[in-house]
């Protein structure tokens, strides 16, 4: 998993490499400075003279600003580092959910997307960079001052072997204690705070049914909870401090003691007072990077949520692919189903779609109705293949779908989706989606038959008005009638508009599909829509109930035979003919 | 992507992603900025106090003895290296052993008194720091469960979400780390700078050099990486927002093949980000080893000070009068150490004192909302009418209600029966006071009448219905309830007299029979099952794995939009009042499923004054009376056959002529 992501470093191998080498020079460095000074304390004490005392602090003042040169390139390439390594996997993961099915889309939720490519990208990039600075850092740190601290201080560095092994047991009972205790506790403070957004979502109802004491009372049944977990976590935690201590204290009581006795007894001959200082810095040090170590272990195991839920996006293969001899061209808007069957998961309990079978010629009109679940959105999502049928063939054109440059058909056929979506920007621009190099007058004219124009050159800057993000500066209405004028900008061979009208008035719907009569009649025209009048006059309007197609034919035709569509038309007439 | 589209971004994307908390890298602290954060600081302290008012003292205790423990040892380092220094050359163990031990015996005692407190202040701390996240976190739910309707229609839920994670999560870091660190170390600093004093003032003076040098040096690189971080700020703010949008929109991406097309303009986002991220970052890690490092030149620099002042035998200026050797300048050493490492840990917390500051601001400003206020003293309660009509107050459940109507005036208490009859009286209303949304609006509704309402997005239909139950107060006008002003009636009791059925349904986590019997907390199963069948939700419900125990999470995504609104409507006919609010209840649904939902509504809708706003006129063609609203006037009313003769607005809305938006 981490190999899978560190892939994406690519051009940033090498900062990530001098950052190792910079910080292994650091590491030398500050270990060398203690083993200077103690030289140094020794000349003092034994009455070195001025240029002694000079030279061996010259040598410190050096090693001090080499260090620092060191330190600073360090931190500048691990930055460098981490970011582009960041800034890489963001592009790899937008780049491959660009290539993602409609399928694949439909796993991932719109927010998980986001907080993948935001939140998770940051821990990682953070979890990069100390790991590339710290966790390199630690372990030789430790290393080296254990190694000078054995070549300086000789017995003195026994302490390390009592010490090294309690705090890094000691660190790791405690780790293996608190850390499940930890995940138990976010698991349940996530859950607390989806309550308590379930709640601020809900505050109508709460006030509603004077339900806020009830409310109150089960946030604190639940915050109580969390708190006693919470604080039994912590506490095991806690202890880390005084373990630290513990040694600490020992380290320093250990090497006074053995220290002042080796110097009497010795007489100053194997070790000396300078040594006696080196060894309490060595020791302040090893026990710094264990203290590190620890800590790296925690956010590691942090992170790595964080990248599971990347590698999930860049493992997630796309379902629909080009085929190998892509037929380049859509002859024309026919489309046929066969036998069809689909299903969106292999999980799925049962069919959205089942036994269709369905002939349009190119150029007709055509109605499809029923009731939510019937899955009119799913049988016309099949025709330019932003899903790929498990069972029979879908053909636009006469060739089956599959066999097209997926471009191509794309193209060809232009779906107004029923979740559609304005991008921030002009007006102009996000109409010059549906065709990149469209006049001025060939986006008017889509906005004529779209009955957009009206509205859009009421508007102080026309054209150019700018759109907020999500649309949310434009009705409902107007929203679909600009998406519709998007997609007519692209010519389709086919269009399709799934429940796009619905926020449109009456008036204005019986205009648009005037205009797809007068303007593009060779166009074929798919309509799903919830009212009957936005479909009575096609020339085949297609019932549908629980996934399969009940009966296909025109207004006339169904109204005798068809009982759902009986049903519908006779609700909606006598219910005022039209539902608003 | 054009210059303007990306200020666009800019803008917008703060709203919609909020701040992640504490993984993102954050800049480091001016010192306007944290002047800024000690008022709510301040206020943060005292709450913490007043919560733990003897602990507080008794943690705090164990951090300045401890701090102070931490700074005596090197006291105790002189006195051994002295004694070495005078018995190094005899080679005499055993008549210094003693010596040394007198010291170092008092030292592990000092130690381990040391290490008791540790323990103590790491356990106490634990507890009280969560206990005070908890107590503010039930606070914070507390107050919010009692502010106005009008915070949540003019807060974003993020926003509001925000408080519970972010924020709070600024003050755990605050009250457990920042806080006592920061004591710590400055009692810390204090002692030793008070100890070094002690030994001597040449050698403190050439610490304090060092300390100047350490801050100049700091401010600046601070100042170039405080640019950068604004810089990485606004990148990631852009490079965010447009992830969700496009996000948001990857199936029109999709659609209009227009993939190659983001890419592109992502890529020009990203390296931006990239670049700004990289840079600021750099500063900040820069910072981490000059600190270090100045710190070891300081070290080097005492030590050379050192050594010549022993060279030459300088006269040592010292509070202790003690001569300079040896034995104090290792300690010292040392101490120089401790001195910079915890002026390190200082700085560090500065930046933590900004975020809780800015957290706690956020958090008091929910906390210092006005509530919702009830003068109302009007009360319902179980009641027996009598045969001749007379009304008593009864303390048990009877399956009547009445009104408690104590009187002022006179002392004495009416009482009367709970029918449902509601009445508006050229109600004047406005959210904010320059935008007058509903006008002189009257609307009588007898027990048992349905009354509807219709009109386009933001004519005042919803605004009326948050008027009855007193969701917000009217500006002019009187709304009674059974004869009663309804700012008489105490809120909690006005709106368990009317039920609530919404077309966003929002469901709670729990079971079935739970979300029915939220309408009635003291409802039994049977009346939730009762309940449950009027609505015509019992038959699904009973299809369902577990029944009424089945499990809803999420808003009860495992349902479909119409048995979640049966649920929604069993819940309100639990409650049994005699007054409905239906709030385009049946909007989202489809016609057909619509027919469904709508034969519970019928059954539930028997007996009840109701009033109902609908999207749909075949919703409401059956109604008493039906008013039809525009821009917060009543333009007509009257049955829908009247309405239909008038020929007039309603008319052109039925024959579709109407956009309604």
């Amino acid at each position: 998993m981490i190999v899978k992501i560190l892939k994406s470093l690519r051009q940033y191998k090498k900062e990530t490499f001098l950052t190792l080498l910079c910080i292994i020079g650091e590491v030398i460095l500050e270990v060398l400075i203690p083993y200077i000074t103690a030289d140094m304390v020794n000349n003092i004490k034994a009455g070195a003279d001025l240029s002694n005392i000079a030279r061996t602090g010259g040598a410190m003042v050096l090693a001090a600003i080499l260090s620092l040169a060191c330190g600073a390139l360090a931190g500048n390439f691990a930055a460098k580092a981490s970011a582009g390594f960041a800034g890489n996997l963001r592009s790899d993961m937008f780049k491959r959910v660009q290539k993602f099915s409609f399928g694949n889309i439909d796993k991932f939720s719109t927010s998980s997307l986001v907080t993948r490519m935001t939140t998770d990208i940051t821990n990682v990039q953070n979890s990069f960079m100390m790991v590339i600075r710290t966790a390199v850092r630690s372990p030789f740190m430790l290393v080296f001052a254990i190694v000078m601290a054995f070549i300086m201080g000789g017995k003195l560095a026994l302490t390390f072997v009592v010490v090294v092994p309690l705090l890094g047991i000691g660190l790791y009972l405690i780790g293996h204690f608190a850390m499940p205790a930890f995940r138990a506790v976010f698991k349940k403070y996530d859950k607390m705070n989806e309550s308590v957004e379930e709640n601020v979502r809900g505050m109508r109802v709460v006030k509603g049914f004077a339900r806020e004491d009830y409310e109150s009372k089960k946030f604190f049944n639940a915050s109580e909870e969390i708190k006693k977990d919470f604080t039994k976590a912590e506490r095991i935690v806690g202890l880390n401090g005084p373990l630290m201590e513990l040694c600490f204290f020992f380290n320093t009581v250990f090497i006074l003691y053995v220290g002042s006795k080796l110097v009497i007894t010795n007489q100053g001959q194997t070790i000396d007072v300078g040594q006696i200082s080196a060894m309490l810095t060595y020791g302040a040090q090893v026990l710094m990077s264990l203290m590190m170590i620890s800590m790296i272990y925690v956010m590691l195991t942090m992170s790595i949520e964080s990248v599971k839920r990347i590698v999930e996006v860049l493992d997630e293969q796309p379902t629909i692919h080009n085929p190998e001899n892509p037929v380049m061209e859509v002859e024309d808007g026919s489309v046929d189903f066969r036998d069809v069957a689909f299903r969106y998961s292999e999980k799925a309990a049962r069919d959205a779609l089942f036994d269709i079978d369905l002939h349009i010629d190119s150029g007709m009109t055509v109605g499809i109705l029923g009731g939510t679940g019937s899955s009119k959105t799913t049988l016309i999502q099949l025709i330019p293949r932003l899903y790929d049928v498990t069972d029979g063939e879908v053909k636009v054109g006469g060739i089956p779908v599959k066999d097209y440059d997926v471009k191509t058909l794309r193209d060809a056929v232009a779906v107004v989706l029923q979740k559609n979506e304005l991008f921030s920007g002009t007006i102009k621009e996000n109409l010059r989606w549906g065709n990149e190099n469209a006049t001025d007058e060939e986006i008017k004219q889509a906005c004529v038959i779209a009955q957009a124009d009206e509205f859009v050159s009421q508007m102080p800057e026309g054209y150019d008005t700018y759109i907020e993000q999500g649309g949310t500066n434009v009705s409902g209405g107007q929203k679909q009638r600009l998406c519709i004028a998007r997609a007519l900008l692209k010519k389709p061979k086919i269009l399709i508009l799934d429940d796009s009208t619905s926020a449109v008035d009456m008036k204005t719907d019986a205009y648009i599909r005037r205009g797809f009569y007068e303007y593009i009649p060779e166009t074929t025209k798919i309509i799903i829509a919830q009212r009957v009048a936005s479909v009575m006059e096609c020339d085949m309007i297609v019932i549908m109930d629980g996934g399969r197609i009940v009966d296909t034919g025109s207004h006339d035709e169904l109204l005798e035979r068809c009982d759902i569509y009986r049903e519908i038309y006779e609700e909606q007439t006598k219910g005022g003919k039209h539902h608003v | 992507m054009s210059e303007n589209k990306a200020k666009a971004y800019q803008n917008k994307a703060p709203a919609a992603a909020p701040a992640k908390g504490p993984g993102r890298n954050r800049g480091p602290a001016s010192m306007s900025q944290i002047k800024g954060s000690l008022g709510s600081i301040k206020r943060v302290l005292k709450i913490y106090i007043g919560y733990f008012p003897r602990l507080v003292w008794l943690l705090l205790l164990c951090i300045v003895v401890g701090a102070v423990t931490a700074a005596v040892p090197s006291v105790f380092q002189q006195k051994i290296i002295t004694i070495i220094e005078s018995s190094w050359k005899s080679g005499d163990w055993t008549g210094a052993r003693p010596q040394v031990l007198s010291y170092i015996i008092p030292l592990v005692c000092l130690y381990v008194v040391a290490l008791g407190l540790s323990i103590l202040q790491s356990q106490l701390g634990a507890y009280m720091t969560q206990t005070f996240l908890s107590r503010l976190r039930e606070n914070l739910f507390d107050k919010m469960q009692r502010l106005p309707l009008k915070y949540f229609d003019t807060h974003k839920h993020g926003e509001i979400m925000s408080h519970y994670t972010n924020d709070i999560d600024t003050l755990r870091q605050f009250v457990s780390m920042a806080f006592p660190t920061i004591i710590r170390a400055t009692i810390l600093l204090l002692s030793v700078f008070g100890i070094m004093l002690y030994y001597s003032v040449w050698m403190t003076l050439v610490l304090c050099i060092g300390i100047v040098l350490m801050i100049i040096i700091t401010g600046k690189v601070g100042a170039g990486s405080a640019k950068y971080f604004i810089r990485q700020q606004m990148a990631v703010a852009a490079t965010e927002g447009f992830i969700q949008e496009t996000m948001n929109g990857q199936k029109v991406v999709k659609v209009f093949n227009h993939e190659d097309k983001a890419i592109e303009s992502f890529e020009e986002l990203n390296n931006t980000l990239m670049s700004d991220s990289g840079k600021a970052n750099a500063y900040a890690n820069i910072l981490a080893p000059i600190i270090n490092n100045i710190g070891n030149i300081v070290y080097v620099l005492l030590a050379a000070a050192g050594g010549i002042m022993i060279y030459f035998g300088t006269p040592n200026l010292s509070i202790s009068g003690l001569p300079f050797g040896i034995a104090i300048m290792i300690p010292f050493l040392n101490m120089c150490k401790q001195f910079m490492g915890n002026l390190n840990q200082l700085t560090m917390q500065m930046n933590a004192i900004v975020m809780a500051g800015a957290g706690a601001e956020r958090i008091f400003a929910l906390l210092d909302q006005e509530p919702e206020t009830d003068d109302g003293y009007v009360t319902l309660v179980n009641c027996e009418i009598a045969a001749d009509g007379t009304v008593t107050e009864a303390d048990h459940k009877t399956g009547h209600w009445a009104w408690k109507h104590p009187h002022q005036a006179d002392g004495t208490i009416t009482y009367t029966v709970l029918k449902g009859d509601v009445r508006l009286t050229e109600v004047d209303f406005a959210y904010v006071p320059e935008k007058q949304v509903l006008f002189d609006v009257s609307v009588f509704a007898e027990p048992g009448q349905k009354v509807a309402f219709v009109g386009a997005t933001g004519a005042g239909k919803t605004t009326i219905t948050n008027l009855i139950n007193r969701f917000y107060d009217i500006a002019d006008g009187k709304i009674r309830y059974d004869g009663i002003n309804v700012n008489k009636i105490k809120k909690k009791d006005l709106r368990r007299s009317l039920g609530l059925v919404l077309q966003e349904t929002n469901l709670f986590t729990g079971t079935v029979m739970d979300n029915i019997r939220y309408g009635k907390l003291d409802a039994t199963d049977e009346e939730c099952k009762a309940a449950a069948v009027l609505a015509g939700a019992s038959d699904f419900i009973e299809r369902l794995p577990d029944g009424y125990n089945t499990q809803l999470t999420n808003n009860g995504s495992n349902l479909s939009q119409g048995q979640r609104q049966l649920i929604a409507i069993a819940r309100a006919a639990v409650a049994d009042p005699p007054c409905l609010i239906l709030d385009e209840a049946t909007s989202s649904i489809d016609t057909r499923t619509e027919a469904i939902v709508q034969r519970g509504m019928d059954k539930l809708m028997e007996g009840r004054t109701v009033f109902v706003i609908a999207h749909r006129l075949s919703t409401v063609q059956n109604s008493d009376v039906i008013m039809v609203l525009d821009h917060g006037r009543i333009i007509e009313r009257g049955s829908h056959d009247q309405l239909i003769s008038e020929k007039g607005v309603y008319y052109q809305l039925y024959t579709g002529a109407f956009e309604l938006e």
